[in-house]
């Protein structure tokens, strides 16, 4: 029977997809493994010994606390704006049908699908134009821009399985617009609104393009990483600084991932 | 009749500040539009368009060559300029990484994709999901820096070809003119499967989108009717997959034709697009030639958007 050689895959289908995952995975390992290595001048392969001393070293290093926190604190304004903006953006044009719906997500995606630096340059042109002095805010406007999509996406996804008649009964049960937003419709896109905004935060803390144009003397995480990749000073505190960057992303991507799983069980969407 | 009705069952107008202008709303829906859309779009409109407009509008003065100061008259010489030899060479450059880039990004990305949308199943589809969403998301300077690692002469990839006793097939392939160099790290070779290994992820997920909304029972069909799995590909599967496809390469070619990390971390001298604005808003000051080095990724990604939108891609995003 034909039809049954779907039930198990190709062993050549299977090992081309293993590969491809391995391929992804193996030079994240790598990071996990140099953050130990005893080697302080090259990158030498395998590791001539392993040693913890790298992580206390990293720990009293100023820079790299002044470095985090900016990208912390740049990366909670910046979602904030775009949950905001992300989330309106997103009620109206699930919500509602107007002219120009189509020209509005162009818009919203425009941000992510042109190249940072032309997002970067144009900015930083306006500033000067504008005779705006970099600063953290100029960081953080530039981020917002981009992070906006994120949540958007998100909120549009979920929009779209929050079925209009609950919303028509909460009103028709006397509840104004806003105990309907806050009693019906937040309860139901929360969950989505907090995974766009983990991942919009993940964009930010690694964003470096933009920030290379908008930022002015602060240096994010990303930008001492960078002056680090281009031009290597101590090369086993970028090694543990990497594999603390790959954690701290990580985190938030999880926490998305298991907040929009059981996304398909909302009450209401079965209509 | 039906008037009287409408009339009686009308509630009357809430009381507080808030009620009236939930009703407000209520009664005109534009202005709650309006409401909705209006920061946003202010914000998208003014700060991000607003931006670009200048920028491109920078595109059609020129520089001084003498004083280095911007001539505030509308000219083409900028654009003659970008299409000299040297910079049209750049753009040739960067439009044939970023071409390569995706053919095999599409390649890499495919079997993943199916595997995950039609064989992996409960724990495995969990796997997958996140096997792809971890790499895609995690720190872009991090994983250049483990190709940094990874491509050095000392690394793990010319240790790995000392163990198999292959040296002699890496050092034949550095020798080859255009893709090889000195080490994989200033050569073409290491640009490109750095471009592979950031941008591939991209094409995954809406592969897969496209590729979950095929029928399982479409490929049976197929099958039934005596199709082989080549021709089942070929005429049922890739049709089906190519707007994902196409989907998946708007970002992998958008994301290369602008960067201007990679190449300039690992790769050879010779610039790229993304580069040469760079050291041209940067170093040399030339803003005008620097915006209309932009314009070209501009104008690309905009006829790619506009193919893209008619073969339907835009549906698997």
């Amino acid at each position: 029977m034909r039809s049954d050689r779907s039930t198990s895959a190709p062993l050549g289908l299977k090992i081309a997809a293993i590969g491809g995952l391995a391929f992804l995975h193996i030079p994240i390992l790598l990071i996990f493994l140099y953050a130990f290595t005893t080697e302080e001048k090259s990158y030498q392969f395998p590791p001539p010994g392993l040693t913890l001393q790298w992580f206390a070293v990293t720990w009293n290093r100023p820079d790299v606390w002044a470095a985090l926190t900016l990208s912390v604190k740049v990366a909670t304004i910046a979602t904030a704006i775009a949950l905001v903006l992300g989330t309106l953006c997103a009620a109206a044009v699930s919500q509602t049908r107007f002219f120009g719906r189509e020209t509005i997500s162009l818009l919203v995606i425009l941000p992510i699908a042109l190249p940072g630096i032309i997002t970067g340059i144009a900015l930083r042109s306006a500033f000067s134009m504008a005779d705006i002095p970099f600063s953290f805010w100029t960081i953080v406007l530039g981020h917002a821009t981009f992070c906006i999509v994120v949540v958007y996406n998100n909120a549009v996804a979920r929009f779209r399985r929050v079925s209009g008649s609950l919303i028509e009964a909460s009103m028709d049960l006397g509840a104004d617009g806003f105990q309907t937003f806050r009693h019906v419709i937040l309860p139901n896109i929360g969950t989505a609104l907090l995974a766009g905004g983990m991942l919009a935060f993940a964009l930010s803390f690694d964003e470096v393009i933009v920030t290379t144009f908008t930022g002015g003397q602060q240096s994010t995480l990303p930008i001492w990483m960078l002056e680090e990749l281009i031009r290597p000073r101590q090369r086993p505190v970028t090694n543990v600084v990497a594999m603390v960057v790959m954690l701290v992303t990580f985190l938030p991507i999880l926490a998305a991932y298991y907040l929009t799983r059981d996304g398909d069980q909302i009450a209401g969407a079965g209509k | 009749m039906s008037a009287l009705v409408t009339e009686a069952t009308i509630l009357p107008n809430r009381p507080g500040l808030t009620g009236r202008l939930s009703d407000f709303l209520w009664k005109h829906p534009h202005v709650l539009l309006a409401v909705l859309l209006g920061p946003p779009v202010l914000w998208l409109g003014i700060i991000y368009l607003g931006s670009l407009f200048a920028l491109l509008l920078q595109s059609f003065f020129s520089i001084d060559d003498f004083s280095g100061l911007i001539n505030y008259e509308f000219t083409l010489a900028t654009y003659r300029q970008l299409l000299s030899d040297a910079n049209f060479d750049i753009i040739v450059r960067t439009v044939t990484m970023a071409a390569v880039v995706t053919l095999f990004s599409a390649l890499i990305a495919f079997p993943i994709a199916y595997y995950a949308a039609r064989y992996a199943k409960g724990k495995w589809k969990a796997v997958f999901y996140l096997g792809i969403m971890l790499p895609l998301w995690s720190s872009y300077l991090v994983k250049i820096y483990a190709w940094k690692l990874i491509l050095a002469k000392e690394g793990i990839l010319t240790w790995a070809f000392a163990k198999l006793h292959l040296l002699w097939l890496l050092d034949a392939w550095l020798s080859l003119p255009v893709i090889g160099g000195n080490s994989l790290s200033v050569s073409y070779t290491g640009t490109f499967l750095v471009f592979v290994y950031v941008w591939m992820p991209f094409m995954i997920l809406p592969i897969q989108a496209a590729l979950e909304r095929v029928p399982g029972n479409l490929i049976e069909a197929s099958s039934d009717l005596g199709g082989t799995p080549q021709q089942t590909f070929r005429h049922v599967l890739f049709p089906l997959a190519l707007p994902g496809i196409v989907a998946g390469s708007i970002f992998t070619f958008s994301l290369t034709l602008g960067d201007y990390i990679i190449p300039q971390i690992i790769g050879s001298s010779r610039l790229f697009i993304g580069q040469a604005v760079y050291a041209q808003q940067g170093t040399a000051g030339n803003i005008p030639l620097a915006a209309a080095f932009t314009v070209v990724p501009i104008v690309i990604m905009g006829l790619y958007l506009w193919m893209a939108k008619r073969l339907g891609a835009f549906d698997a995003l």
